[in-house]
């Protein structure tokens, strides 16, 4: 057999976290620039991550709040490329598995095919496009599968539940649950409704369910896993902490492993 | 059919948004099909059009300007709808549509102030709570529009991001429907955005070429040779179309050439027909970069200062069936005081896009031209860039400048 695919390696961080739900980091890619976002990325490994979510910074990111829209605007204006993304995903993904975030358009600007081809090349396992729903996506589920690299979908609490099953039973890699009715950013508190969305995203799907948006604390991290989550998403907080401390990749590196630690810790009231 | 509205036109068109919205886009698609075949709902948008809008709006002949172009030039007075421009079509129809789903709370984006003016309007008359968002700069630009729209009981969100102009006032509005949806139902003010906007505001707005092609047959007892209208997102363009796309009539549209194609300063994706993209949830002509990184739009007019376009404006452009053309910001100018001065009508900045066209473009007998909007929103601008082009020369430097004129029909 051939080297492992991303499909392959995406299910094997899952597997590997035993039993403590998967920590994934998302990471702006060029923000504040790009030596310092590869610093961050590789605290991100350090600290305990399973997995990184990659972001392509885009002028126009309408799934996100301001901390990401910020970072990325920034990283754009600081000359970030998409090619320069891809060879960061590259650089990082001896360490873990990579995740590609990047909206549509920048995906269509090379073509599904050449996008898929470009993403295995820079060994990158997965590829997010929040803005590309279940009736969008055929091709470029097709042009990724021919590569091996994992086409994961998001699911939404407002998503009905025949949807869900839809999306469900085509998500490669895992399944990604949108906590919350909103953009990425902190909250105070989780969703009151999260265990119930979570069980029912996870009835839809043979993939293992991650949870992203709004989580930014330890706690909220557990809670999560907790309530039912395979995978748990940070954010907000992480590009955040990139913005204002002074050492970046040592700021993070402390949140990325109280994090770890706190999926770690058995809970007191396990769900699932 | 009795199946939905459209989701594509040619390759265009289709629904890239968050998935959080996708269920509200479902049920905004199923309100409007049932909604437009319900005659308690069709009537009472008729009589508020007809008693509260002031429609049918006239159709007149104007008859110096005609001169000065050397062929019969009829307007289609837009400008003389409640509010002042076409945008109350759309938002009176949706504002219904929204009581009529139970969304409290409405929210919409605005460039030139006149898509949220009608907006606010139409949540005054209907009792819903409204939120416009808009740019700072546009905000600058399109002082009385804020306020009134304050008077008329909206808050208006200024946004910062970017140009500060309408592609961010967009990209804003649809981040508080992503966070709201549940009680939300976002008026977006053009035939652009993901399905089923495009058929949704065409549909609301398709009633200024159906007046205007009776008025016109009833008047000239035949059809005209074109149809020009502005396009920024592409809403007034696609009304007066439509009635009219099987029809023998050349069909233009005129987009903004900012300070010249070339300087890339400009509003005119259609124009410059490169490689389409996604913007706002649709596949459609846009400007931007290799890296599929949007670009910034400039031009005169806030309402055309935008770097995408509406679906099915793409799909006619590759079909042949209309064509598109930019004007410059300072043609844009010159015209709008021509109409002033030929014919006691200020024009909106962004009609005046047209008109200019009509000036300077023979090889028609009979043009039908839509009059979007008034230009009052516009005057601090158009008094401010006249001063800098006057730069002491007097009136007649700038008049010099007007494109068109019997010479050249
Ligand atoms: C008077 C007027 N005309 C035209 C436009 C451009 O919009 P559309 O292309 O949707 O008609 C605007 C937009 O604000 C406007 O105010």
């Amino acid at each position: 057999m051939s080297a492992p695919t991303g499909i392959d390696r995406i299910a094997e961080a899952f597997a590997s976290a035993q039993g403590r739900a998967a920590l994934m980091p998302y990471l702006m890619g060029g923000f504040p620039d790009m030596a310092t976002s590869l610093a961050i990325g590789e605290a991100y490994a350090d600290g305990g991550a399973d997995l990184v979510e990659l972001g392509v910074p885009f002028s126009d990111p309408l799934a996100d709040g301001p901390v990401i829209h910020a970072a990325g605007v920034e990283a754009l204006r600081a000359g970030a490329s998409v090619a320069q993304i891809l060879e960061l995903g590259a650089a990082l993904a001896p360490r873990l598995p990579v995740v590609l975030m990047a909206y549509a358009n920048i995906v269509y600007a090379r073509g599904f095919e050449a996008f898929a081809q470009l993403l295995r090349a820079h060994a990158i396992s997965g590829l997010i496009v929040p803005d590309l729903p279940l009736e969008e996506a055929p091709e470029l589920r097709a042009a990724c599968d021919a590569e091996g690299i994992a086409l994961v979908p998001l699911v939404a609490p407002t998503t009905p539940p025949e949807r869900l099953a839809r999306i469900g039973a085509l998500a490669r890699g895992f399944l990604y649950a949108v906590s919350l009715v909103g953009t990425t950013g902190e909250r105070g508190a989780l969703d009151a409704g999260l265990a119930d969305f979570l069980a029912r995203a996870a009835a839809a799907t043979d993939v293992p369910l991650a949870v992203g948006f709004g989580i930014g604390t330890p706690a909220q991290a557990a809670a999560a896993a907790d309530a039912g989550a395979a995978g748990v998403i940070v954010g907000s907080r992480l590009v955040r902490a990139a913005a204002e401390a002074d050492d970046p990749a040592a700021e993070v590196r402390g949140i990325v492993a109280a994090m770890a630690d706190a999926l770690a810790a058995p809970s007191a009231e396990t769900v699932r | 059919m009795s199946a939905g509205l459209e989701h594509r036109y040619g390759p265009y068109g289709g629904q890239y948004v968050p998935e959080t919205l996708m269920p509200a886009l479902a049920e905004l698609e199923a309100a409007w099909l049932e909604a437009k075949r319900d005659p308690a709902f069709t009537t009472r948008l008729h009589e508020l059009l007809r008693d509260y809008v002031g429609r049918p709006t006239p159709l007149y002949l104007a008859e110096r300007l005609s001169e000065a172009a050397g062929r019969t030039v009829y307007l289609k007075r837009e400008d003389l709808n409640h509010t002042g421009a076409h945008k109350i079509n759309n938002a009176i129809g949706q504002a219904l549509l929204a009581k009529r789903m139970g969304k409290p709370r409405i929210i919409a984006e605005t460039g030139a102030g006149q898509h949220g003016v009608a907006t606010a309007t139409a949540c005054a008359l209907l009792d819903l709570e409204c939120v416009i968002y808009m740019g700072t700069e546009d905000m600058r630009r399109q002082k009385p529009n804020v306020e009134r729209m304050g008077l008329l009981g909206a808050r208006v969100e200024p946004v910062e991001a970017g140009t500060r102009t309408l592609k961010e006032a967009c990209s804003a509005a649809i981040r508080d429907w992503v966070a709201n949806v549940a009680t939300t139902h976002y008026i977006l003010g053009t035939a652009a955005g993901p399905a089923p906007y495009p058929a949704l505001v065409r549909d609301l707005q398709r009633v200024i070429g159906e007046e205007a092609r009776a008025q016109l047959l009833e008047r000239e007892g035949r059809l005209p040779q074109r149809v020009i209208a502005c396009v920024g997102g592409g809403s007034n363009a696609i009304g007066i179309f439509t009635p009219f796309i099987d029809d023998p009539v050349e069909l233009i549209g005129v987009e903004a050439a900012g300070e010249g194609i070339d300087t890339g300063r400009h509003g005119a994706p259609l124009t410059v027909g490169e490689r389409p993209g996604i913007l706002h949830g649709a596949y459609s002509a846009v400007m931007q970069d290799a890296d599929g990184q949007i670009l910034e739009a400039h031009s005169i007019s806030a309402g055309l200062d935008y770097p995408g376009v509406g679906p099915e404006h793409a799909w006619l452009r590759d079909t042949g069936r209309a064509r598109y053309e930019a004007i410059t910001d300072a043609d844009a100018l010159a015209a709008l005081q021509r109409l002033a001065r030929l014919e006691g009508i200020i024009p909106a900045l962004e009609s005046s896009h047209a008109i200019a066209w009509t000036l300077a473009h023979g090889g028609s007998e009979l043009d039908l031209v839509c009059l979007s909007g008034r230009g009052d929103k516009d005057l601090a601008e158009v008094i401010r860039r006249l001063d800098l082009g006057r730069g002491g020369a007097g009136e007649q430097g700038v008049d010099a400048s007007v494109p068109g004129g019997p010479a050249q029909a």
